[in-house]
């Protein structure tokens, strides 16, 4: 019992760990979308879960809203949309693409590796206390973010807006039918 | 209390599977899926540091990647809806106009 007490965090860290690795292998390898759709949904709460456990409390929230709430529904629309048939019977994998797959794995592992090592030299004050304060003020998770949002990163938060209007733009001109099907100004047959 | 490592490592982890299911699968949703799964790699990174490094700007640089990662999904998604309509398919190797 004391063992539990004294290594909570470390348990659930690697317990959530374990489940966003299976989740992960399961959005990668399920053939059915609809189960990798789920497979990625539960990565998503997991990952909540871990932003919890390093005090995001404000971040984890917004996971569980935004990407399982909102992100996942699109998916799930699309993919019902969609009516896949095709690919999940016959082929599931690229042809030719394995090697470079493990190329870039490879690469990929030595960089963050180094990034590792990197970040082990690195210090700062860390700690649970950090992550509720603004200029040594103690103030909620939310809070704190929130004013970090609207004074010193208030231009990057409106460049982002902008960046979601695009977004949308884009994604209504790719949704209309007749963009699709005989080009601008004569689709009218939708 | 867990060091920052055993974030990042996870982070690696995550981030790699997405990289393979973005290169070896053909069907284009389960693709988007595992740029979404990048993005979720990277915010596990940001957030990991910043708690190791007391410092907010990670939590805030983790939103600004859900908001891409939200206009990227909407985009995505209409693609593979323009896809659908224009070749009835989401195998990405249908889409072969461009090919040189």
């Amino acid at each position: 019992m004391d063992f539990l007490v004294a290594n909570i965090e470390a348990i659930v860290f690697f317990t959530v760990a374990a489940l966003t690795v299976a989740g992960g292998v399961g959005v990668i390898a399920f053939k059915n979308p609809v189960h990798s759709a789920l497979a990625l949904l539960e990565t998503f709460i997991m990952v909540a879960v871990l932003f919890i456990v390093r005090h995001a409390e404000f971040l984890a929230a917004v996971q569980v809203l935004v990407y399982a709430g909102g992100i996942m529904v699109l998916y799930l629309f699309v993919i019902m949309l969609a009516r896949v048939k095709d690919v999940t019977t016959e082929r599931v994998f690229l042809s030719g693409t394995a090697p470079l797959a493990i190329l870039g794995g490879v690469l990929l592992g030595a960089l963050v590796a180094i990034g590792i090592l990197l970040g082990t030299m690195a210090s700062g004050p860390g700690g649970a206390a950090a992550m509720q304060a603004v200029d040594g003020e103690i103030l909620g998770n939310t809070e704190a973010v929130g004013w970090l949002l609207y004074t010193k990163y208030l231009v990057p938060f409106e460049v982002v807006s902008v960046v979601l209007l695009v977004a949308m733009i884009g994604a209504i001109v790719f949704g209309r039918r007749d963009t699709v099907a005989g080009g601008p100004g004569e689709g009218v047959q939708s | 209390m867990i060091s920052a490592e055993p974030y990042v490592a996870l982070s690696l982890i995550l981030f790699c599977l997405g990289l393979i299911g973005l290169m070896v699968r053909r069907n284009f949703i389960t693709v988007l899926m595992s740029v979404e799964l990048m993005f979720n790699a990277v915010n596990i990174n940001l957030i990991a540091f910043s708690f190791r490094l007391g410092d907010l700007a990670g939590q805030v640089l983790a939103i600004f990647v859900i908001t891409v990662a939200a206009a990227e999904a909407a985009i995505g998604l209409g693609l593979i809806i323009a896809l659908v309509r224009l070749k009835d398919t989401v195998a990405l190797d249908e889409a072969d106009e461009m090919r040189g």
